[in-house]
């Protein structure tokens, strides 16, 4: 035993506590991070309070269409005299929610997916890999829009359903059958790079003394995959996660901007682009506005993303 | 180096084959008919328009007598919602305005792209690469159907050089291709840069600094062949991208491509025009990941050895 330990002893900084302190030295994430919540804010909690405000966005007033910035109407009135603020905080809505959820579901798919072909190895785990292989080499846009037009009809079957037999709400069956297929389609290809991460992760976790001392502690193979491997490399997860749900937003808006999307009487960010494209030429504030409020949010996402990699990742952060 | 060739050729067939059977399976899951869109057809009419277009099979029956036909005659059957014209036409037709459009964007995206990150990585940390990064991620986040409408506003409404829209002077290629060209020269600009800074940074490098050897000699000789491997492994992908992109610049240009098409045949369930156009699209795209690949391995002496 020690005759007597120094004691001044530093402190030990955790992983996550370092990484914390280094995000916040980048302005650049940091801003980023601030214009996100500033723009969640502003869809989730600004949008209800102006439903409750009583400012409808579906209520139609031809008298006031295309009304310039007011008291009444900050950002003005559409090509129907609605709110355009509202209408903009409301399509942010779904096109937020769409990419968070479609990330949820790639990221649950990928880890468990790569984490099994990983921890299993061998022939399977190729196998399995392969299959990823051969789906990320066809054309994501492609292949969502097929996968969509299947999914859609079958969707709105099931919400008939829920509406006619069960009673559920017409109003929000409606809204989520037409949110479902873009989000389906989304999710059912989009897991397959951070398949791939979680697999190299994995396998290389594998062989780690840790994992070998757990096993011979006789602790399941389930238990020691989820609750010892991934926990480990929740760092590349979660700045991939961070990436990916910028690129979503940019995926619904395509694909509803093609009119392959959302689609009326919902509204997206990408709708009211198509829209606003409508009406380039008398009224350029109905394709600006939202323009602006959607790039805004692609550069916060990717700012924050890659500020998180440096942040967690040190030796892979760019310079 | 033959091996890795075959194998990979054999990989994009079997990719393709994969992509068309699913095209085919997906579209006719997908309920009503090709003839009439948003209407039900009475069942004598379709049938009649089911043996016309050589529908009435299964879709076993259907899926052989297609490829049969593809395979050896290179007909690829009728479209069934622009009636009279044959798929072929359709292609050959559409085919050479979007294979023009694409080449200009590719070009743009490669004369903006590969010099900025080449740039940005030689003057590290200075205005120039902030401001070219800075343009990179705003190529990124302000994406087609973003910068085309603003283009169309800002540079053609008041200008007699450029239209708005349409595909009749030769100046009309240029705001499509620009919208087009910019969001891939956005990622080749950060993937040259992140290249360049890897390989400016080893041995080899500060070895011929210290003899003394100039700036644009070391680029020419040492350092871009290997700085510019990550974006030749992005050209792939990047050919993807500027097809799948064409079908929102087409549209918002009005360009008579073929990326309109496909939208059109994806609305109207138009069964053979779909095929044929997700087999043209597999076929170009995996043509294209395997020419990068074998490019790759002639550029890279470790992978040109392997085996």
């Amino acid at each position: 035993m020690p005759a007597s330990l120094p004691t001044n002893l530093e402190k030990g900084t955790s992983l996550w506590k370092d990484a914390w302190h280094r995000l916040f030295q980048n302005k650049l994430a940091v801003l980023g991070l601030f214009t996100v919540l500033f723009i969640f804010a502003a869809c989730f909690i600004g949008g209800p309070v102006m439903h409750g405000m009583d400012i409808d966005p579906n209520k139609q007033n031809l008298a006031n269409k295309f009304a310039g910035p007011s008291g009444d109407h900050l950002l003005g009135t559409d090509q129907l005299g609605r709110d355009f603020l509202l209408r903009i905080l409301d399509g942010g809505q779904i096109s937020l929610l769409i990419a968070l959820l479609a990330t949820l579901a790639t990221v649950t798919i990928g880890i468990i997916y790569g984490g099994i072909a990983g921890y299993v190895g061998g022939r399977l785990g190729n196998t399995m890999m392969r299959i990823v292989d051969g789906l990320l080499a066809m054309p994501f846009l492609i292949v969502v829009i097929l996968f969509r037009e299947i999914t859609k009809p079958r969707i709105e079957l099931i919400g008939q359903f829920l509406i006619d037999e069960w009673e559920w709400n017409r109003d929000l069956v409606l809204r989520f059958s037409n949110i479902l297929p873009l989000l389906v389609a989304i999710a059912a290809f989009g897991w397959l790079t951070m398949a791939r991460i979680v697999r190299t992760q994995t396998a290389s976790l594998a062989q780690q003394e840790f994992v070998e001392a757990a096993r011979s502690l006789g602790i399941s193979h389930t238990r020691i995959l989820f609750r010892h491997i991934v926990p480990n490399m929740l760092g590349p997860i979660i700045i991939y996660a961070t990436l990916t749900i910028p690129s979503f937003i940019l995926y619904e808006a395509t694909l509803s901007f093609l009119g392959l999307g959302i689609e009326p009487p919902n509204s997206s960010w990408g709708t009211l682009i198509k829209e606003g494209a409508n009406y380039l030429e008398t009224k350029t504030a109905m394709i600006l506005f939202p323009s602006i409020i959607f790039s805004l949010t692609l550069f916060a996402f990717n700012f924050l993303g890659d500020g998180l990699r440096d942040a967690l990742d040190p030796k892979a952060a760019k310079d | 180096m033959l091996r890795i060739v075959f194998h990979r050729l054999l990989q994009t067939l079997v990719v393709v084959f994969a992509l068309v059977s699913f095209t085919f399976v997906a579209v006719r899951l997908v309920p009503g008919n090709p003839f009439v869109s948003d209407k039900a057809l009475p069942e004598h009419l379709k049938a009649t328009a089911e043996k016309t277009f050589g529908l009435d099979g299964t879709w076993g029956e259907q899926y052989v007598i297609w490829w049969r036909s593809v395979l050896t005659k290179g007909d690829f059957g009728p479209s069934t919602s622009l009636f009279g014209r044959s798929v072929n036409e359709i292609i050959v037709q559409s085919f050479p305005t979007s294979l023009l459009l694409g080449l200009v964007a590719m070009t743009i995206a490669l004369l903006i792209g590969i010099p900025s990150g080449v740039l940005a990585a030689l003057r590290k940390n200075s205005m120039i690469d902030y401001g070219s990064m800075v343009f990179a991620m705003a190529g990124i986040c302000i994406p087609g159907f973003v910068l085309g409408p603003l283009l169309q506003l800002w540079l053609a409404r008041n200008s007699t050089f450029f239209n708005v829209a349409g595909w009749e002077s030769p100046a009309d290629i240029l705001l499509p291709a620009i919208t087009l060209g910019v969001g891939v020269a956005a990622y080749v600009a950060r993937l040259t840069r992140g290249g360049m800074l890897d390989i400016l940074s080893q041995d080899f490098i500060r070895t011929a600094r210290a003899k003394g050897v100039p700036t644009f000699t070391i680029l020419r000789r040492h350092a871009l062949r290997p700085a510019l491997l990550p974006t030749v492994t992005f050209l792939g992908p990047a050919f993807a991208a500027i097809i799948t992109g064409s079908f929102v610049v087409e549209t918002i240009f009005m360009v008579p491509g073929m990326g309109q098409h496909f939208v059109t045949a994806v609305t109207s369930k138009d069964y053979f025009l779909l095929q044929a156009m997700v087999l043209f699209y597999g076929l170009l795209i995996g043509g294209a990941n395997f020419l990068v690949d074998v490019a790759q391995a002639a550029m890279n002496p470790r992978l040109r050895d392997a085996n």
